[in-house]
């Protein structure tokens, strides 16, 4: 039998979805351990149970000086900035697709622009952003914003133009007006697609966030990552990293929880 | 003045001509099947009846109106795919044909009350009533294009506009889309032009038969020249011309024999 007709059954199929995690926890834990039996002060491998015990450090005792918790507080900094920034990308590309889908003026105007903007690499615009907004949150909100509206206008203006033809003129034959068009016809379809381009627009909007973070802040989940790198506190970055990359997950999970219970119609002819 | 009225209309794309000097006069309530070979302006013909296109040359007016240029509520249409609006439950989808005329796009209150019920009574009337709430992408071909047709109708254009509506059915479905029709017509009176690539259903379905065809013929450039309206068969009485004409022309009737 060819190798694409062979589908693993249901134990095999969770097993199989483990492995690669197991294996890469596994090979964690014996280079940790062949290291720290060289060097028992060694600080690039730490060993699990160390990391667990600098994660419930982290998670629950509260900062020396200031009695707060950093991390707790890194990660609201982190989220607001996150959630602003990903917010008004989301909000404006929902604007600016819409118009360019539809109105062929605004068409011509903008999806040039827009497509010649996309292609410059956002991170390079940073430091303009942090001469012209100055190191606070703007700049760092601005940069997620600049980094991904783009790309997320591009692909919505797309499906705005992907919804059949025949559709927008049997809305027209039953008397809606353009307003009428977006309101009910683009945009019920298109909402979907942008929660659908939020999902895969996150995981940019996080990069740009911990760049902006490790070049000028003084608090945030990239921030603290960099900050600990100059001391080699593996155990302290890995327990961020595994943190952020737990955040990133839950987000993108309930995202797709919410399209599926918002949008019943999509799944109706399958 | 006939109802609708087609005068000396032209069609060109970049310059190349679709259809040339297309003439027609329809009476309200006639059905006009058209046909025609692929790519001879069928469509093109359907897109300027529904003003989705204007042509370059000449008018199309119903009811002496202003030739339009834009589609509008007095045009109904069916495609042969994507009529309906997959977001929405089948019941949404009739309410639409009255809540879309809305500034807002929607009804409220009393008002969508009321849409709802008569949205339900055409529910029953196209045999849909018992998937009112499911959306249209869980209905079968022929299900969907009797709802397409229940929402064009239920917005009560005074033209109808059929573009294969029929043409992704299976025949069996297909057959019981053309008693669907017949009823539908027999009940509400309307003006209806039905483009098909089936000849039958053509002949069995429509009042006249429209055939689009090309006159002129270059052989070095065949694009040169467009199509227009070649044949125009009655259909009525299976297709047998001047059953009627009697009727029309009494004179004609034959003197009875032994009077004189």
């Amino acid at each position: 039998m060819r190798i694409i007709n062979h589908i693993p059954t249901r134990p095999t199929a969770v097993l199989l979805a483990a492995l690669p995690f197991v294996a890469v926890l596994v090979a964690y834990a014996i280079g940790s351990e062949i290291r720290l039996a060289e060097n028992p002060a060694d600080k690039l491998l730490p060993a699990p149970a160390q990391i667990g015990a600098t994660a419930l450090r982290l998670f629950t005792e509260g900062d020396r000086r200031t009695g707060e918790i950093l991390l707790w507080k890194d990660t609201w900094a982190s989220l607001m900035r996150l959630l602003f920034g990903v917010g008004i990308a989301a909000t404006v590309s929902l604007v600016l697709g819409m118009a360019i889908g539809l109105v062929p003026y605004v068409r011509r105007l903008m999806s040039g622009f827009v497509a010649v903007v996309s292609m410059v690499p956002p991170l390079a615009l940073l430091p303009i952003l942090f001469i012209v907004f100055g190191l606070g949150e703007v700049s760092k909100v601005v940069l997620i914003v600049i980094g991904i509206t783009p790309i997320m206008t591009r692909d919505l203006a797309q499906r705005v133009l992907d919804i059949p033809k025949e559709q927008i003129v049997k809305a027209q034959t039953l008397g809606a007006s353009s307003w009428v068009i977006v309101a009910r016809v683009a945009l019920p379809q298109v909402l979907p697609r942008l929660i659908a381009n939020i999902r895969l627009s996150l995981g940019s909007a996080w990069l740009f966030l911990i760049a902006a973070e490790a070049v000028a802040s003084d608090v945030g989940l990239g921030y603290r990552i960099f900050l600990v790198r100059r001391y080699l506190a593996m155990d302290v970055i890995l327990t961020y990293v595994l943190w952020i990359t737990a955040l990133a997950f839950v987000i993108d999970w309930a995202l797709k929880t919410i399209s599926r219970r918002a949008f019943p119609w999509l799944e109706a002819g399958l | 003045m006939s109802f609708v009225s087609v005068r000396d209309v032209w069609q060109a794309y970049d310059g190349r001509s679709i259809l040339e000097r297309v003439n027609v006069e329809v009476e309200e309530g006639e059905f006009i099947s058209i046909v025609g070979a692929s790519g001879c302006g069928k469509s093109t013909f359907l897109r300027m009846l529904l003003a989705e296109e204007v042509p370059v040359r000449g008018a199309i007016s119903i009811d002496g109106g202003a030739p339009a240029v834009e589609p509008g509520r007095e045009r109904g249409v069916v495609f042969q795919r994507y009529s309906v609006f997959p977001h929405m439950t089948v019941r949404e989808n009739i309410i639409a044909a009255e809540g879309f005329a809305k500034p807002s796009g929607w009804l409220f209150g009393s008002a969508r009350k009321a849409a709802r019920n008569r949205a339900d009574a055409m529910l029953v009337r196209i045999g849909l009533n018992h998937v009112a709430d499911q959306y249209p992408a869980s209905l079968s071909g022929g299900m969907q294009q009797r709802l397409a047709i229940g929402q064009a109708l239920t917005a009560k254009p005074r033209v109808l506009l059929l573009d294969e509506p029929f043409g992704a059915l299976d025949p069996g479905t297909r057959l019981q889309m053309h008693d669907f029709l017949t009823e539908l017509r027999a009940e509400t009176g309307m003006t209806v032009f039905m483009v098909t690539h089936d000849l039958a259903e053509g002949f069995k379905l429509g009042d006249r038969v429209l055939v689009f065809d090309k006159v002129r013929w270059d052989p070095m450039d065949p694009g040169l020249h467009g199509a227009t309206i070649t044949y125009d068969f009655d259909a009525r009485d299976g297709g047998v011309p001047f059953q009627h004409i009697l009727d029309r022309y009494p004179s004609l009737a034959p003197e009875p024999v032994g009077k004189a």
